[in-house]
């Protein structure tokens, strides 16, 4: 079993950076001319600044989404990048290989196929004499051990892939994506090989995207984002955060996308539209916070390029969970603009603003006198929060109300 | 088991060069006589036309097995390099996906062309049993002589690997530089045909040494090396020179290898 305390990976404030030259330079002429310019380069920071141990005998897993560095990760722990800054440490003999079937020749049979992926993988040719009937054993293929690998079923090149891989002994495998292929018998057959290999007291590093299998096969887990660790831990908060994060993700770019089409449909209707709205205290301060019963100014900025008469200015005020409080308009307020013309600017004033503590939502709009066109519409798009001082109170309105007995 | 990586160099070699003759005779009936049946023919044919045609040797004893000598090591040298300049590059996907040691590729690219070498020497000593040259006590030296030149061919092959990386344009540098060097070496014409104030000149390549060390060693001892062309400190140069590009040649490789993988 696993002395648990030994450290079988130390990665030591790790940074990756790629650069991207703008052009690049693969001919000599390029290269020669370019002498004397600066290099053009994007540079892509996949990772930054990330340390982490591994335990000897642990499953650990490594969860992120497209980009999050994970993959850079752990080709830097197999050698093949070699990091900008910090350090690796590896403890045990490692498996140098991120993916199934690396080096097999589809030309060569399944036998001399295992001679030749298990070299790759730095055993010697009686390591792999003494494995190689295991081997073909757990890869089922002893009937077609002389068969020309390209003419194997997928199923088969992965299953004879895997027992390779398993039985190359390396005290550390590093697994990308491995379980991407193949059907799901197969899959779990991988995995409960991989929980065989850590009550070897060996190691076994996987990245995945699948919830699933960390939260079921690892022992611990880490969670990257954008080059940075979010969060090392259990494999159910990992993969908690990890749903989180994707669900923020997906808010964020459908408020992104709102907001992109509210921009579009402002400023849909020739050059007229409401260019801001801006909340500002009695005071004229900017700002997003009141208390209850504060003074409430909302500064309505608009443009027009042509002269509106008799334009109407329109807002409606709505709780976070979608509750219409008021809606009122500049018209049946009666308070009637002759034209606008050119930028300006409107004042909504909300008197000693009775709501309590929330977050509310402003839509403003702007209309001709018969509301028949609609200039500019933002709906639900500016949002104010009231904190009140007051505690215990219940409901949306302060309403002027008294007790009677 | 063991603590620290490490690897087995020479086992991946060797399955890489076998891997890589099998395929080369995997589909065809005559299999590995090929590699015999070739040098053969090819020999033969450069016999006929350069004895019977051209002439060229008249003067010089032995001239038919002399030439073959010169067209044999050329061959492996142009081999050798061609194959190497891809080695790297050709195998972006597997260095992508796997550490081991790049070192290995250029390597075993460079001895798979051994290979061919040494089939070709089987089939030239063949052709000189034929003739009648006799080897002497300092034959057996042309081991020494074989494997200054096989540190020299690794050298040029491990620049070659790894600037084609970068520079794609290596590929026809090489490949014009490759013909240039053929004409400014002893192959197809004997030294002593040669202007002496050029002699001294095309002598400082380790390729005219290797080659004429060859013939003289296994051939004739009348065969002039760079001893009687050049005089002595200068006379070591072809000599130094393999060492120097195979050292250079390793540690430039080294360096640019850890960014193979994201410069291929």
């Amino acid at each position: 079993m696993a002395k648990n305390t030994e450290i079988a990976i130390k990665v030591d404030a790790v940074s990756k950076r790629f650069k991207i030259p703008h052009e690049k330079h693969s001919t000599l002429k390029a290269a020669v001319l370019n002498i004397f310019n600066k290099k053009s380069y994007t540079e892509f920071q996949a990772l930054e600044d990330v340390s982490f141990e591994v335990k000897k005998g642990e499953f650990f897993g490594i969860i992120g989404r497209n980009g999050s560095g994970k993959s850079t990760l752990l080709k830097i722990i197999a050698g093949i990048y070699v990091p900008s800054r910090g350090k690796i440490k590896i403890n045990g003999r490692i498996s140098p290989f991120l993916e199934l079937g690396v080096g097999f020749n589809p030309e060569l049979t399944a036998r001399e196929n295992i001679f030749l992926g298990g070299s790759i993988l730095g055993l010697t040719k009686k390591e792999i004499k003494k494995r190689f009937n295991k081997i073909v054993e757990f890869s089922e293929l002893q009937d077609f051990i002389d068969m020309k690998f390209k003419n194997f079923s997928s199923g088969m090149q992965v299953r004879l892939a895997f027992a390779l891989a398993i039985y190359a002994h390396a005290e550390i495998l590093l697994m990308d994506e491995v379980l991407a292929v193949g059907d799901s018998n197969f899959q779990n057959k991988c995995l409960e090989e991989f929980n065989k290999y850590r009550e070897e007291g060996k190691t076994v590093v996987l990245v995945t995207h699948d919830i699933a299998v960390v939260q079921r096969y690892c022992d611990r887990a880490m969670l990257l984002r954008n080059g940075d660790i979010v969060k090392i831990g259990k494999p159910e908060d990992i993969g908690n955060e990890y749903i989180l994060q994707n669900m923020e993700d997906e808010e964020k770019r459908i408020q992104e996308e709102q907001k992109e089409n509210d921009e579009e449909s402002t400023f849909r209707e020739g050059d007229v539209g409401i260019t801001n709205v801006e909340f500002l205290d009695s005071r004229g301060q900017e700002r997003n916070v009141f208390g209850t019963g504060d003074d409430i100014v909302a500064r309505i900025h608009y443009f027009s390029e042509d002269t509106i008469e008799k334009p109407v200015f329109g807002v409606a005020i709505h709780t976070q969970d979608g509750i219409h409080i008021s809606g009122p308009n500049t018209r049946t307020s009666g308070f009637m603009i002759p034209e606008i013309q050119g930028e300006g600017y409107l004042d909504f004033i909300i008197k000693e603003a009775p709501l309590f503590t929330g977050a509310y939502k402003l839509t403003v709009a702007l209309f001709n006198w018969n509301l028949s066109i609609p200039y500019a519409y933002q709906k639900k798009k500016y949002t104010f929060k009231i904190k009140s001082a007051e505690e215990n109170q219940y409901g949306v309105v302060k309403l002027e109300t008294s007790w009677k007995i | 088991m063991k603590k620290t990586i490490s690897y087995n160099y020479f086992g991946l070699v060797r399955e890489l060069i076998l891997t890589d003759f099998k395929l080369k005779y995997k589909a065809s009936f005559f299999g590995y006589l090929w590699s015999l049946g070739k040098p053969l023919m090819f020999f033969g044919v450069l016999l006929v036309v350069f004895t019977k045609f051209f002439k060229i040797g008249g003067s010089i004893p032995n001239y038919p097995v002399y030439l073959l000598l010169g067209i044999v090591l050329w061959t492996f040298f142009t081999e050798a390099t061609i194959t190497s300049l891809t080695s790297i590059v050709g195998k972006g996907d597997l260095i992508r996906k796997v550490y081991f040691p790049r070192i290995i590729l250029t390597v075993t690219a460079s001895l798979t062309a051994l290979i061919t070498l040494l089939l070709n020497l089987v089939v030239f000593f063949i052709f000189m049993a034929f003739s009648k040259v006799s080897l002497t006590a300092a034959s057996p030296l042309f081991i020494l002589i074989l494997i200054e030149f096989i540190i020299f061919t690794i050298g040029v092959s491990l620049y070659l690997a790894s600037f084609f990386v970068r520079f794609r344009d290596i590929a026809h540098i090489w490949e014009v530089t490759i013909q240039v060097l053929f004409y400014a070496t002893p192959i197809l014409y004997p030294l002593s045909f040669v202007p002496d104030r050029y002699q001294s000149v095309i002598m400082l390549s380790p390729l005219s040494q290797i080659i004429q060390d060859s013939r003289y060693l296994l051939i004739s001892n009348e065969t002039s090396t760079a001893f009687d062309v050049l005089s002595f400190p200068f006379s070591l140069i072809p000599y130094l020179l393999p060492v120097v590009i195979f050292i250079s040649g390793y540690w430039f490789f080294e360096r640019e290898a850890s960014r193979f993988a994201e410069d291929i």
